[in-house]
């Protein structure tokens, strides 16, 4: 009698078990097939949309690295080689000139040279940008807006949750696909 | 009279000054006379995509691995060491990410939204721990994810909480697991990245309060092992589900337990050793099964409520979402004129969106998160009412055994059970 009952409970466990097994193995097996459409071999990477990019400085301090992986870049063919540069000089910087009391960048990161009668080339040192946007600023209300911001994909670390996206005020952050690892601004503003 | 109409030029030309320069290049390109070549920029590329397949590849190695050491080879030496390799693979190298942790939320986003496809290797990431759970249980936990080994390898004493805490404490995955899965999937943020305790230390570099909630979790995790995995841990959350059905699981004895009791005490220091209980008195059936159906019936009833409380408080999580909080924020000031000094906001008037496009996209998103919410809330419900009416069963073991949920496989038992140590000497 008391080995009948026993062996009741015995099948029933044994039927729930399966039955938990089968309900389990159901989303395991469901989710590449629901997901077979939206699946892509391809991988993403973060990148900044330059036209909607409002050079606001976040990058620099919103990056999970330091110093961020975003950092200011040049578009040579946009650029007017002026020699009243916005985006070198401070404001209200009281003559034309290279010196470091004059210049827009805290690091120092942006060297002018001359090319010839009257303009100037400018060119940023990576190494030493930290992304503060100040140039890009400067460029984008005084320029041409050739200087812009980029996240720098062999800097990036490509995190699931780009924090510099979280943070972006003008939501010029988004995912993009491997193919298109950089915006490129072809088109003045 | 000079005076005023060249003020006047400078505030027209000022306001226009603006449309004049977004039309056109305000500086035409230089024709240069002496053969200056334009520089061309440096555009680096990311790290190859074959890297990716290649942790993957590593993934399945080391989740091998760790079930043959686990299950067959029954090494708690051989499960530290793979401790160390994933925590230098995947979190030192691989800077740990994507985790399978994470993945979480690029599985809900992908599900909910057409926008976003998943890259297959994170698909891969997410389900193969789930494979292993349902062949071997929580093998991945054991030795492969990177923030179970940085716990695992600084847990060196273990202090037991009350069986009450504990269980609560418990319940905080399936709250976090809930919220993680609706924020992703309604695109506003993912949380498990932002509140990821370790990857501060991972990439040597990171926000302080990342690094001091990372430290302070270590420090804890010392005394109280796991503390991230057992009271935090979302993916836990359907690790332990996928677990509980697991065909092979570890073993805290190789051959028959004796009932020695000699690993009920100290052995398991998360608490998932279930003991012998064949000896306890015999309850009336009578009372058991009234219980067992008052809990059965608490199950839609928890639900319902759990639905009901999330939708409710639907309008407060969407805050979340930054079209949400910008909208809020545009409306404060245009109803009780709080200044809106955020740097949303103020990029928001510089681009040109109306008002009413912003209105629009709150209500939607508001209305997409009530939906979602119900079912949040229901999920929570049903898990609490499921795991109150598990208590009322009553099972009886003639052995003691780890909990196939909870147990992390991490071999700690082993030393504890005489049958292995004996067996252990006899073959040395």
């Amino acid at each position: 009698m008391m080995k009948e009952k026993n062996n009741i409970y015995e099948t029933r466990r044994r039927f729930v078990k399966k039955f938990g097994k089968l309900l389990a193995i159901l989303p395991v097996a469901g989710l590449p097939i629901v997901l077979l459409k939206k699946t892509s071999a391809k991988g993403y990477v973060w990148q900044i949309d330059p036209y909607k990019c409002i050079a606001c400085g976040l990058c620099k301090t919103s990056c999970i690295l330091t110093p961020s992986a975003s950092k200011c870049v040049r578009e040579y063919a946009l650029c007017g080689y002026c020699d009243l540069c916005g985006g070198y000089l401070k404001e209200g910087a009281k003559s034309i000139g290279t010196g470091a009391e004059l210049q827009m960048c805290p690091t120092g990161a942006i060297t002018r040279k001359f090319v010839e009668e009257p303009f100037f080339e400018y060119t940023v040192d990576e190494d030493l940008c930290d992304g503060c946007a100040k140039c890009v600023k400067g460029c984008k209300d005084f320029g041409n807006g050739s200087l812009y911001m980029q996240i720098k994909q062999d800097l990036c670390v490509n995190c699931n949750d780009c924090s510099i996206a979280r943070n972006c005020p003008a939501q010029a952050v988004a995912r993009y696909t491997d193919d298109q690892q950089y915006i490129k601004k072809d088109r003045p503003v | 009279m000079v005076k005023k109409f060249i003020k006047i030029i400078l505030v027209l030309f000022i306001l226009f000054w603006n449309n004049v320069a977004s039309a056109q290049e305000r500086f035409p390109r230089p024709e240069f006379q002496t053969d200056y070549v334009y520089p061309e920029h440096q555009m680096p590329l990311h790290r190859s995509q074959t890297w990716e397949y290649i942790d993957v590849g590593v993934l399945i190695a080391a989740l091998l691995v760790t079930s043959w050491l686990a299950i067959k080879k029954r090494s708690r030496k051989g499960l530290i060491m793979m401790s160390v390799f994933s925590l230098a693979y995947f979190g030192f190298f691989r800077k740990g990410c994507v985790c399978a942790v994470g993945s979480v939320q690029n599985i809900a986003l992908a599900l909910f939204n057409d926008s976003y496809t998943i890259p297959l290797t994170v698909l891969l990431f997410f389900i193969i721990p789930l494979v292993f759970a349902l062949l071997f249980g929580r093998v991945f936990c054991a030795g492969v994810c990177p923030l179970g080994a940085i716990q695992e390898l600084t847990g060196f004493r273990s202090v037991k909480l009350p069986k009450s805490v504990e269980s609560v404490m418990a319940s905080i995955p399936f709250i976090y697991l809930a919220l993680a899965v609706l924020f992703a999937a309604m695109e506003s943020q993912f949380i498990i990245c932002k509140y990821d305790p370790f990857v501060g230390f991972f990439r040597l570099n990171g926000k302080y309060t990342m690094i001091v909630f990372g430290a302070l979790l270590i420090i804890a995790g010392i005394f109280i092992n796991r503390p991230y995995c057992r009271y935090l841990c979302p993916y836990g959350v359907l690790l332990n589900i996928f677990s509980r059905f697991a065909e092979k699981h570890l073993t805290i004895t190789p051959a028959e337990c004796t009932n020695c009791r000699l690993c009920e005490e100290e052995a398991c220091p998360y608490d998932a050793i279930l003991p012998s209980n064949a000896d306890r008195p015999h309850e009336d059936p009578a009372v058991s099964r009234k219980r067992f159906i008052r809990y059965f019936l608490l199950i839609p009833l928890f639900t319902a409520a759990g639905g009901f409380i999330f939708y409710n408080s639907a309008p407060a999580l969407s805050a979340i979402h930054r079209d949400v909080k910008l909208a809020r924020e545009i409306r404060a000031e245009n109803e009780m004129g709080v200044k809106a000094i955020s740097e949303a906001a103020s990029a928001f008037k510089e681009s040109g969106q109306t008002e009413e496009e912003l209105y629009n996209d709150e209500k939607l998103v508001v209305s997409r998160f009530k939906k979602a919410s119900l079912w949040t809330g229901g999920f929570l419900g049903l898990s609490l009412g499921i795991s109150l009416f598990g208590m009322t069963m009553r099972k009886t073991r003639t052995e003691y055994k780890p909990h196939k949920g909870k147990c992390f496989s991490c071999g700690r038992c082993f030393k504890y059970c005489p049958v292995e140590v004996k067996t252990k000497t006899e073959k040395s």
